[in-house]
């Protein structure tokens, strides 16, 4: 089974959607017709993709009146920063003052 | 880089390993919120029009005044959001964050937080903008592992 994770680099695994992304992080709460005047794409292909970003979690729809509004959800991009990346530098940094200590002892 | 209008309407969401009763506890009892929200303590009755107060840690300074407009335990609380972080801040008008509690299959709770009416409120906007994904990973952490994220 796919994991929340998966989903996430999968969506993200994309030019297109990046590119949604982007566009949603510079003005947030767009339609689909918004969004699609912006692609090189049919629109049923937006659909596409805007469905993926909304199945991991990285785009929220939301109702108004008779319009659907997309936005960007970056809850998803944070816990893969805490889960995938904070731990790495961390080990990183680590490693370097590990190297500072060994070298001034020996010095 | 890409630039930014602040955004007057920001939805965050997040799927948590816990139940809605669990999740309404983190977001209401201050021995939770200490934990994840910048060390915040939360002070409400969360009973409609009761006031909310968030306070600095060691209740150094009000970070947050407003009060609460709807309050439904475990399913949705709505109260308005007045930053004093600093001065700019605090001449902005109140604005809403509502929390939505809905339970999904699999034992796994979907809380979405709605910060809106932050139409007049720019420097409100900008500074909550990266604030609430931190806050929210927090409490998913706090709430799946019972622990406080590192740093």
């Amino acid at each position: 089974m796919a994991t929340d994770d998966d989903l996430v680099f999968r969506a993200l695994a994309d030019p297109t959607r990046r590119h949604l992304l982007d566009r949603l992080y510079e003005r947030d709460g767009r339609t689909l017709t918004e969004l699609e005047s912006e692609l090189e794409m049919t629109r049923f292909g937006v659909m596409k993709h805007l469905r993926l970003l909304e199945e991991a979690g990285l785009v929220v729809t939301r109702r108004e009146g008779r319009q659907k509004l997309h936005y960007l959800n970056p809850v998803p991009i944070r816990l893969i920063h805490d889960r995938w990346i904070d731990k790495y530098r961390e080990r990183q940094v680590s490693a370097l003052a590990d190297l500072k200590s060994e070298l001034e002892d020996t010095a | 880089m890409t630039t930014r209008t602040e955004q007057a309407t920001q939805v965050y969401a997040v799927f948590i390993r816990a139940t809605p009763e669990q999740v309404w506890d983190a977001i209401t009892k201050p021995e939770f919120t200490m934990r994840y929200f910048y060390g915040s303590e939360l002070e409400s009755t969360f009973e409609p029009g009761a006031s909310y107060k968030q306070w600095a840690p060691e209740r150094e300074k009000l970070w947050v005044e407003g009060e609460v407009v709807e309050s439904a335990r475990p399913h949705r609380l709505a109260h308005t959001w007045h930053s004093l972080f600093d001065d700019e801040s605090a001449s902005e008008p109140a604005s809403r964050v509502t929390w939505e509690i809905e339970p999904q299959d699999g034992g796994v709770t979907k809380l979405t937080v709605t910060h809106d009416q932050l139409e007049a409120s720019p420097k409100t906007a900008a500074s909550v903008s990266g604030g609430w994904s931190y806050v929210l990973s927090g409490l998913k952490t706090l709430l799946e592992t019972g622990e406080p994220l590192q740093g």
